[in-house]
Parts: C-alpha cells; sequence; structure tokens
C-alpha cells in the first residue's frame, strides 16, 4: 500500500491506531478456523463510530477489500482476510448507549464483549441469554454477524432472536437504518434480518439494537447417564415430546467423558456411553414441576442413574464438566476441528450412528459434545495437521459428516457460520438458485466486491 | 544466511508447543496488556502466531516479533486460563533466547547482566556506593510508604516514585547464618533476592525474626546471586546460567529441608524455570538443580503448610489489610490462600478484598522500565481498586509487586502502607 493512502488512513483515525508492519499486520492473518494464514495489507482500529463509515468509504473509493473484525474467535474463517486489503477492528467501538429496562432493549456500539454485556444487563434484573462459547471474548458485532448461539439455544434462542435493529454503513459510508426499538416494527424491509449471520459482506454495523428479557426464577439442573447412545438421544426426543423444553439439554459421549474425566476429575462415570446433562428453568413451582418430570422421563427411557443438583455448588459441578469438554478434547492432540453440522432433533441417533462410522472408516479420534436439544452437535476430530496423510484423512471424513447431516434434512452449521471453511459445500445444502441469488444481492450491494469478500457464498 | 538457518532450526523446536495453540483467542479476557490496547499481537494468540509464522518462514522480520515478544509481563494469565493447556509462559522464555541469539543483546544489557549482575561482590559494592549518593539526586515524597521523587534522573525514570536502595542492605547486618534446627525440628534455606536484600531489607528481617521465633534453622550462605529471570527475560542465556550454577554452589554447602524466599518471582524462578531452562547444564548439574529445586517454597506456604500455623480472630479494632495476589506466586505455584493467613496470624490485622485481586500490578521486571506508559495504566488498575477498599495497608508477597504498588500509591498521592505479609506478622511477635 502507497504511502499518501496510508497517511489518509492515518488521517481518518489517528497515528496510532493503524498498523502498518509486517509482525501487526501478521497477527490478523488468522482466526479460531483451522485454515491457512493470509495478511492484510493494512490493520486499522478506529475509536468513533463516524471514522468507522469514512474509513468504509475510503476503502470502497480505492477498490480495498475490507475484513472486519472484532475478537477473531469466529471457527469458519470469516475473520481471515483471504483477499488482502484492510483489516478493521472494531474493539475500540465498545460503549453500550443505552440499556433501557421500561422497553426492554439495549443499544450498543458492535465491539462490545458479549459476557461484559450480560454482565452489566443482569446487574439491572435483566437477562440477554445468547451465550456463545466464546463469550468471555466475543463481541456482539461479531455474535450478530455470524448468528451465534450457545448452550440456551433451545428454549430461549440465538442471537437472530434478540436483534430488534441493525445501523450499517453502506459501502460508499452512508448510514443505513433497519428495525426500531418496538416489539413490532413492519417499516420497510427486514434489512436487519438480512445482516444477521451476513458474516460482513453485505454492509459494516454501526450500532445494534437488542432485546431483553426478564431472567428466570429458579433453575434446577441434573446428569442422566446411559449405557447407550441411543437411549440417550430418544430420551432427549421424548422430553420434548412431554411439551417440557429445557434451558439446556446437552449430550457427551463416551470418549468426551473419559477425556474430561481424566482432565478434570469431576467423578463422571466412565463406563457410561452416555451423558445428558439437563437444565430447567423459569418459575420455581414450574421448575419443581418440569424436574420431577425430566426425572420420571429419563428412568422411564432406561436411564442407568438421575443425579438431580440439590443447591448452587452441585448445579455448578454438572455444567462444570460441560464446560470442561473442549479444552479436555483439544490437549489430547495438537489440532481440533470443532465440527457444527446440525441435524432435526429427531435424527441424532442416526447422526450418532453415522458418526461412529465415519471415526472408523477414516481412522479418526472424533469426540463427540454438543447441544442435543437442537440437534447441534459437536463432533470434535482430534488430529495434528502437521501429518499431511492424516489431514487429508480429516478433510474426507468432513465431507461425510456434512452428506450425512444434509441427508438426515440437517444444516452445514448450526453456529459457526459458513465464512471460508464451508462455501464450497453451499449449494449442497441449497441449488445452484439460491446461491446465485445471494451473488446477485452481493453484487448490487456491493458492487466492486469489497467486502469480505470470498466468504459465505465464494467468489 | 547460516544463522538464519539456525534460528528457523531452534524456533522448529519450539513447534509441537506453539501447534498446541487452537486460536481459540480466550487469552484476550485476561491478557493486563491487551486489557489496555486491545492488540492481537499483544495477547498470547497473537505472540505464538508470530513465533509460528516466523519458524514456517510466513514471517521474515526476526526483530519485528523480537519486539512484540518482549511486550509481555511474563504473568502468565493466559497459561493460567488456557483452555488447551498451552504453556505460553515457557514459550515466550525459550523464544527470548532464542531471538536474542539471533538478534544480539544490546549493550545497556551485556553492561548490566554479564558486567555486574553475574558478580554479585561487585554488584553488592557498586549498589553499596549508589545507596551513598542517591540522597543527592533525590528527595522524599511520601512518608507512609517511604518513597522519593527524581528530577534529576527524570530521563531515565520519568515521573516514577521510587523506593530508594536501603543504606543498610541485609547481607551487610547479617552476611550469613547456619542455625540448628529448633523446637520446629525443621531448618530452611534463606533466599532473600535482591529485592528483599537490597531495597526491602525490612522484609528480610521479618522473615528471619519469624523463622527464629518458631525454632527453625537457617542456613543462609554468603555469595547468592540473582536467581537469573532478569537474564533470562531479556534471552541473556549465558548470564542466567552462571547465576543458577553460583545458586547451586552456595546451597551445595549446607542441610535443609526447604529453601524459602520472600520474592514470588524468584520462588517461581527457581521452582518452575530453572528445570525447564536446564537442558544447556550438565548432567550432575541438572540433578542437583532438579534436587534443590524440589524444595523451593515461598516463605508464606511454608509458615503456613509446614509449621502448620493458623490464624487467630482478630482484635475487634484490627486495622483492614488488602492482599494483591502476585502472578508468580497465585497463577505460576497457586499460592493465595497463605499469605492472607500469615498477615492474620497477627490478631491486630485482618483481611479486606479487594476487587480483582490477582489481577497483574503491571511491573513485569524491565517492562515497568521499557512500557513505563503501559505498565502505569495497568497499574493505576490496581491502584484504584486497592484505594476502593479504603484499606490502610496493602500486603503482597513479592518485593516486585511491592515497588510497583509503592510507585503507583505514591503518584496518587495516598496514604496507604506497602507490606510483606511477614512483615505484619513479625510485628506482633
Amino acid at each position: 500500500m502507497n504511502d499518501a493512502l496510508i497517511k489518509e488512513f492515518e488521517a481518518l483515525v489517528g497515528k496510532e491506531n493503524v498498523m502498518e508492519s509486517e509482525s501487526d499486520r501478521f497477527s490478523y492473518a488468522y482466526d479460531a478456523a483451522v485454515l491457512e494464514p493470509v495478511m492484510p495489507a493494512l490493520v486499522v482500529r478506529p475509536e468513533s463510530r463516524e471514522a468507522l463509515g469514512k474509513l468504509v468509504k475510503l476503502c470502497n473509493d480505492n477498490g480495498l477489500p475490507i475484513t472486519v473484525r472484532g475478537s477473531g474467535t469466529n471457527l469458519s474463517g470469516g475473520t481471515i482476510p483471504s483477499k488482502g486489503g484492510v483489516v478493521i477492528l472494531t474493539n475500540a467501538l465498545n460503549k453500550i448507549i443505552e440499556i433501557n429496562e421500561a422497553d426492554l432493549y439495549a443499544v450498543v456500539e458492535p465491539g462490545v464483549l458479549t459476557a461484559r454485556f450480560a454482565t452489566e444487563v443482569a446487574a439491572r434484573g435483566l437477562f440477554y441469554p445468547p451465550d456463545p462459547g466464546s463469550q468471555a471474548v466475543s463481541t456482539l458485532g461479531g455474535n450478530v454477524a455470524e448468528n451465534a448461539g450457545g448452550l440456551r439455544g433451545l428454549k430461549y434462542g440465538v442471537t437472530k432472536d434478540y436483534v430488534m435493529g441493525v445501523d450499517f454503513f453502506n459501502v460508499d459510508g452512508e448510514l443505513v437504518k433497519s428495525g426500531s426499538r418496538t416489539v413490532k416494527c413492519v417499516t420497510g424491509l427486514n434489512l436487519a434480518g438480512l445482516m444477521v449471520g451476513s458474516e460482513g459482506t453485505l454492509g459494516v454495523f454501526e450500532k445494534l439494537i437488542l432485546k431483553l428479557t426478564p431472567p428466570p426464577l429458579a433453575a434446577k439442573a441434573m446428569m442422566a447417564i446411559f449405557d447407550d447412545v441411543a437411549k440417550a438421544s430418544e430420551t432427549v426426543a421424548a422430553i420434548i415430546a412431554a411439551k417440557i423444553v429445557p434451558a439446556t439439554l446437552e449430550f457427551m459421549d463416551n470418549f468426551t467423558i473419559r477425556t474430561v474425566e481424566d482432565f478434570a476429575h469431576a467423578g463422571l462415570p466412565v463406563d457410561a456411553q452416555a451423558l445428558l446433562l439437563i437444565e430447567v428453568d423459569g418459575h420455581p413451582g414450574q421448575v419443581a414441576d418440569e424436574a420431577e418430570k425430566v426425572e420420571a422421563i429419563c428412568k422411564q427411557m432406561g436411564a442407568l442413574r438421575i443425579q438431580v443438583a440439590k443447591d448452587a455448588a452441585e448445579r455448578n459441578k454438572v455444567w462444570e464438566a460441560r464446560r470442561a469438554a473442549l479444552s479436555a478434547l483439544a490437549r489430547v492432540s495438537p489440532t481440533t476441528v470443532l465440527e457444527d453440522a446440525t441435524v432435526p432433533r429427531s435424527q441424532i441417533p442416526a447422526m450418532m450412528h453415522a458418526l461412529g462410522g465415519i471415526a472408523s472408516k477414516y481412522k479418526l479420534t472424533i469426540g463427540t459434545f454438543g447441544h442435543a436439544g437442537d440437534g447441534n452437535l459437536h463432533p470434535t476430530i482430534l488430529t495434528d495437521r502437521r501429518n499431511k496423510e492424516e489431514w487429508h484423512r480429516v478433510e474426507a471424513a468432513i465431507d461425510e459428516i456434512f452428506d450425512v447431516a444434509l441427508s438426515l434434512g440437517g444444516t452445514l452449521s448450526g453456529e459457526h457460520g459458513i465464512g471460508l471453511a464451508k462455501s464450497k459445500y453451499m449449494e449442497k445444502e441449497t441449488n445452484k438458485a439460491t446461491v446465485l441469488f445471494s451473488r446477485r444481492l452481493k453484487k448490487a450491494l456491493d458492487p466492486k466486491g469489497i467486502l469480505n469478500p470470498g466468504k459465505i457464498i465464494g467468489e | 544466511m547460516s544463522e538464519m538457518k539456525e534460528l528457523l532450526r531452534l524456533l522448529g523446536e519450539l513447534d509441537d508447543q506453539l501447534v498446541g495453540c487452537m486460536r481459540c483467542g480466550m487469552c484476550q479476557a485476561v491478557c493486563p496488556i491487551y486489557g489496555q490496547s486491545g492488540r492481537e499481537a499483544d495477547v498470547a494468540r497473537g505472540k505464538i502466531a508470530l513465533l509460528e509464522g516466523l519458524a514456517h518462514e510466513l514471517v521474515k522480520d526476526p526483530q519485528g516479533v523480537q519486539d512484540k515478544v518482549t511486550r509481555c509481563l511474563l504473568c502468565g494469565s493466559c497459561a493460567a486460563n488456557c483452555p488447551s493447556g498451552v504453556k505460553a509462559l515457557d514459550i515466550f522464555l525459550k523464544a527470548r533466547v532464542i531471538l536474542t541469539g539471533y538478534l544480539g543483546l544490546s549493550s545497556v544489557k551485556k553492561a548490566i547482566f554479564r558486567g555486574m549482575l553475574v558478580k554479585p561482590k561487585l554488584f553488592n559494592r557498586l549498589l553499596g556506593m549508589a545507596s551513598m549518593f542517591q540522597g543527592l539526586f533525590t528527595s522524599p515524597v511520601n512518608d507512609i510508604i517511604g518513597s522519593s521523587c527524581s528530577r534529576f534522573l527524570e530521563p531515565v525514570l520519568g515521573d516514577r516514585h521510587l523506593m530508594l536502595l536501603a543504606k543498610t542492605p541485609l547481607h551487610k547486618e547479617v552476611p550469613s547464618m547456619d542455625t540448628p534446627a529448633g523446637k520446629s525440628g525443621l531448618k530452611v534455606a534463606f533466599f532473600p533476592g535482591c529485592l528483599a536484600d537490597k531495597i526491602f531489607p525490612r522484609v528480610g528481617h521479618a522473615v528471619l525474626k519469624v523463622l527464629n521465633h518458631h525454632g527453625v534453622g537457617v542456613f543462609m550462605p554468603e555469595g547468592q546471586a540473582c536467581c537469573g529471570i532478569p537474564a533470562l527475560s531479556s534471552g541473556d542465556r549465558e548470564s542466567y546460567e552462571k547465576l543458577v550454577r553460583a545458586n547451586l554452589a552456595v546451597f551445595a554447602a549446607g542441610k535443609f529441608d526447604a529453601l524459602v524466599t520472600p520474592c514470588a518471582t524468584c520462588t517461581s524462578t527457581m521452582k518452575k524455570i530453572w528445570p525447564m531452562m536446564s537442558e544447556g547444564m550438565s548432567a550432575s548439574e541438572q540433578a542437583a538443580l532438579r534436587e534443590l529445586s524440589a524444595k523451593i517454597m515461598d516463605v508464606n506456604a511454608f509458615v503456613v503448610d509446614k509449621l502448620g500455623l493458623a490464624a487467630p480472630e482478630p482484635n475487634a479494632d484490627a486495622v483492614s489489610v488488602t492482599v494483591h495476589d502476585p502472578c508468580h506466586l497465585k497463577k505460576s505455584l497457586g499460592v493465595s490462600a497463605q499469605p492472607r493467613t500469615v498477615l492474620s496470624l497477627n490478631p491486630h490485622y485482618k483481611v479486606t478484598e479487594m476487587a480483582a485481586s490477582d489481577a497483574c500490578c503491571g511491573c513485569g521486571g524491565s517492562f515497568t522500565l521499557a512500557y513505563a506508559d503501559m505498565s502505569a495504566k495497568i497499574g493505576q488498575q490496581k491502584r484504584d481498586n486497592i484505594k476502593n477498599t479504603g484499606a490502610q495497608v496493602v500486603a503482597m508477597g513479592c518485593p516486585a509487586c511491592m515497588l510497583q504498588i509503592s510507585d503507583m500509591l505514591s503518584r496518587n498521592g495516598d496514604r496507604v502502607s506497602v507490606k510483606h505479609p511477614m512483615e505484619l506478622y513479625a510485628e506482633g511477635l
């Protein structure tokens, strides 16, 4: 990039917020996806929303690709600047502009950290339910751009269910407004809906209006132990069929159970073939009633044992085991490939069966845990990306996992996004017309193709 | 060219450790520097990616990588919070050695480490002389903390509030000691560390008083050297190894149950880093080192865990003390309850917790000199947390943290005294 252009960037955000050295640029070449790094030409960190809009225009005027980056925690390569260009950081745009307790909404800048926001909201007696695994460091802008999920998806939904409005810059740096601060709003096209999950390919978020709810008054957690994966997955279906929607309904397979136990010594039953970790929440009366019913269903469906948490400490212990799952698996081998192909929940037994077959066919270690209640499992392949021969088998196994998920009526990604990693599979799930429609939409909004090019719908 | 090849080969040896980082970015939540700057190259994930990039020739500028890798407090918050268990601290120390080997050591550091620090007698003599003249260039600024300011030294030290060299360092008053085990039946070797010897001898005296009170024999040999961390963190392996060998030699002469230090950084260096960075030493040296390293304990942990002391109820009018958890004590060694117990052994004091007591104070050894502004910003948060408790005393088991926190409180004009837990306990004996 030439010096005159760099000077223009410096004039917009200040010299201290423009990074051009190799070592600075290389530290924005990757995200949490297992993909090759690509270095941007420049990294800028605007400290105001006005500067953000001007940056977008400057990039468009010069035909420079833009990759907007929050904390770079996505698992699909959405923030890898695969065409070079400019990385725009949002982490200095971190103001919570308003939390409205009367009207149950908040207005935030895109760089606010998810956990910090949830804590601020909780301090006012309200609740922001989406809780992606990276919430301690992820940004709300990133959550909206990826439509992030989390453990509470089953009952409370995912990020898209909490987005009331998105104001964003178009490629000319003009502010486009969408949605409102009201529960109902049918004014114009649902542009906010279009922005959710768009992975930075259609506009650059300026601020977000997010829905808040009152928190549940009580919660009860339990662990059900099974000697058979099929029984565990049938139990999931039986709970839902009984018209009970737990806040969280998580699954761990035997490999994950053993690995977590080795790592965290949480007292898990290592001979169990599957565990369900279940939490019901709501009004205390409802919680007591539903917990009793869930326990009865688990027994009826053949659970070997059920441990109901008696107090907060025991409840915490149940979730500690779940929270340790990824850490424990990640320590087994150098490279951890965390997939999130998702199936209708009734297909979980079939999906689990298929995963077992894929692991033995490709001679790979796969630990599976995840959000059984919403069909969003995380088959986790433990490998070493430096081993070329094994890595080929990993890639073949991933292809097959997607094929199986799609054949079961599922989807490529429940919550991690398409990014670079899965864009080649898009047509498999949808069809040519869908991809073409999306490309035309992008072409109309971004004629020069500068907004996170290559992501979701490919070139 | 061949040197570049050697650099790549050495970095390649780190590859097994580097590859464990899954780039999840959870270290962003705890890194004190990232918390201030929001820059990826400041956090462990960024530094590890850079080292991997350099090793695989995706990054071509070793100096640029070195600049990022040294912009680090070595506090270990990232390693303690890493989901996949990456030993970031080990990686960064080894990387500093490898990169310094390639890029060379600055002449100032060469003069300090190789000309002075590795020669304990000369080092003591030079600092002894400095202590006689420092009063000419400084003026006292806060009588509670005991800090001073220096307009004369401002070009070097900025607006820092200094803790001056003690008029009489510990080794002048107590050159050596070898007493048998008393009623406790235990004998310890005592390693005061440079700061407790030269700036806070009151801490060293407090430790000796407590040990004596409980009938613990003390072996304190002459000629103790620095633990080596300042040299190693600058990548000077040669000076580091000289210092380790000097200490192995002086402590080989005694028999003792444990080696105690009042300095979190010395303890963690000797216990964790010595064995990790020992491959350049002979087999017999490594064996001696492992044997000594296994005996090393923080002095607070010794008093509570080995002497089995338990705190009484505090007096009704007990003075509030807030406790800072040094990174090298809590995150590295898992010692956090014991310093609180030690100060509470004196019923005149009670603990009042501060917010984020285990957040780094921002000192990081020479980090505070190289990155003074960043260090002060991190330190200011710690100061605010201390001040918000309303406590009159802040205690911590690390003289390096004591320097930084004294500086920060003094700059804010706070009248909060800065103590080692052993000082507070010793007061009541």
